[in-house]
């Protein structure tokens, strides 16, 4: 690595990553380092690599070359089980079978479990830690019921407080507003925000197209066919121009 | 109608080989049903049978070819399915059609009357030793110290594979544990209750005990009781209406699952 790139100060270091699946390449050569404590914005048309590049911090992704480096670990060839409860990831949309038999009580204490182990149960204080989540996401009427039967935008307010739950240091967030109308889209965003404050966490948001979203983080950087494409201030990179450019012709609009 | 059959030893161990080796078909039946593997269970059963066979002619012992079968099926399934490049109905149907390929084969070579083959293919269940029940009971205390131990681990995988591997659970080791457990009880079972009779009371109570309910640990209670009931009420048919064991207990299980599935409250939830 880089003289510097695996400063104390930084939570991710990335660097020259490339991943590929099968044939697609999702990402080219993409280097970022992500300093402690900073809300990171990642915008982009689909299949510019944005979810790929959550999937190599928390391990999900594997790197095809390139290195990179998670809060001091060296990650290149996979992310320790004790690494992962440090890493709360929400992904876009899961599917879930409606007939699921599993409530949203029982998703969101998942998050807790890696932390517990196996052969224990989850502690007193892993339970408040569920439900005062759960309150916080404002879906404690709805604790008890089946997963499968929330909205979409439920559903992922109980990814959120499943991954809050975990108490992580860094929050890997992949379209966490999909779905949500607009009033629970600044409700979800504003409990991001404090999440991220109070805990200190470093967190990676990919957003595809709510600049409301994006402005609200440190830094911004935008993708394009596996590559960075720009970073910076979300003020400066977040004009119309730029993402005119972002998303063109040879893009998806999105 | 004859009830003096519930004096003889060999009908109180096929009650206690039925209750014990039902609930625990059922139990794992939970698992591979939540995890949208319900023809696992079938090729599996395939696996043990014809496993059996070849050590039969081998001369080697049955039980141990349909371990070592079955313990062959679930690793090519798993790592078949995982590689993303089927869904895993393609690689099961593929272990399967081998399985009953192979089997039919070791059947041809079988020498002799191919009582033994019949037998392993319908189970005995009203031939079962005291030292088959006795294994039967260990099998099931097993599978219940899984489902309990593990509980946490097991709604992890069943509800997402890579989010319980995302919170730092060993997602995959149990993932796999779970298809090696699935595995070992159709194995151990498959000398009792029969290939043919195995896979339904994997499949069938587990398929009824989803219909009606939500929760995790309540599929798992209602699921080894539908097991129990199937092969108690199968038993206690066959001997008064004069009927073959095997086909009673799977017709009373189909049953149990067409009455759940009728008074489902599942039935009225669109698939999103």
């Amino acid at each position: 690595m880089q003289a510097g790139i695996e400063s104390r100060n930084c939570a991710i270091v990335i660097e020259a990553a490339v991943v590929a699946y099968r044939e697609d390449v999702a990402l080219r050569g993409v280097s970022l380092a992500v300093p402690r404590g900073e809300w990171l914005g990642i915008l982009g048309p689909n299949g510019a690599g944005k979810t790929t590049l959550l999937t190599v911090v928390n391990g999900l992704g594997r790197l095809l070359r390139g290195r990179a480096c998670v809060l001091g670990c060296d990650v290149s060839r996979g992310c320790p089980a004790a690494l992962r409860r440090r890493i709360g990831y929400v992904p876009q949309g899961l599917r879930i079978d409606p007939r699921m038999p599993i409530s949203v009580r029982d998703v969101v204490r998942l998050g807790a479990c890696g932390r517990v182990g196996l052969l224990r149960r989850p502690r007193p204080a892993d339970e408040r830690l569920v439900d005062s989540w759960i309150e916080r996401v404002g879906l404690g009427a709805l604790a008890g019921r089946p997963i499968g039967h929330l909205s979409g935008g439920e559903q992922q307010r109980a990814a959120l407080a499943r991954a809050l739950v975990q108490e992580p240091e860094i929050l890997l967030l992949d379209e966490p507003t999909t779905g949500l109308d607009r009033a629970s889209r600044e409700e979800i965003l504003e409990l991001i925000r404090s999440a991220h404050r109070e805990r200190g966490m470093t967190t990676l948001m990919v957003t595809h197209a709510h600049r409301r979203a994006a402005a609200l983080c440190d830094r911004v950087v935008l993708m394009k066919e596996g590559r960075l494409w720009a970073e910076g201030p979300a003020a400066a990179l977040l004009r119309e121009e730029v993402l005119d450019r972002l998303y063109d012709a040879e893009g998806d609009g999105g | 109608m004859d009830l003096s059959l519930w004096g003889y030893e060999f009908m109180r161990n096929a009650v206690l080989a039925g209750a014990f080796g039902g609930a625990a078909c059922a139990a794992v039946g939970v698992l591979v049903v939540t995890m949208q593997l319900s023809f696992l269970g079938v090729a599996i059963a395939h696996a043990a049978f014809a496993g059996a066979l070849c050590a039969t002619i081998l001369g080697a012992s049955p039980f141990l070819g349909s371990l070592g079968f079955s313990l062959a099926a679930v690793a090519a399934v798993g790592p078949l399915a995982d590689r993303g490049e089927f869904g895993p109905d393609t690689p099961i149907g593929i272990v399967f059609s081998l399985t009953l390929g192979l089997a039919f084969l070791f059947m041809g070579l079988l020498p002799g009357p191919r009582a033994e083959a019949l037998d392993l293919l319908w189970g005995s269940i009203l031939t079962v030793s005291r030292a088959e029940v006795a294994l039967l009971a260990g099998m099931a205390l097993a599978v219940a110290l899984l489902v309990i131990l593990f509980f946490k681990e097991i709604q992890a995988v069943i509800f997402h594979r890579e989010l319980a591997r995302a919170v730092g659970m060993p997602a995959q080791a149990i993932h796999y544990g779970l298809l090696i457990a699935v595995g070992l009880v159709i194995t151990v079972s498959l000398p009792s209750i029969g290939g043919l009779l195995v896979f339904t009371l994997v499949l069938n109570p587990a398929a009824a005990a989803y219909q009606l309910t939500y929760s995790l640990k309540r599929m798992f209670l209602l699921a080894a009781v539908f097991g129990v009931a199937s092969t108690w009420a199968g038993l206690l048919g066959s001997s008064l209406l004069r009927l073959p064991s095997g086909a009673t207990i799977v017709l009373v299980s189909t049953a149990i699952f067409i009455a759940a599935a009728a008074f489902s409250p599942k039935r009225r939830v669109k698939k999103r």
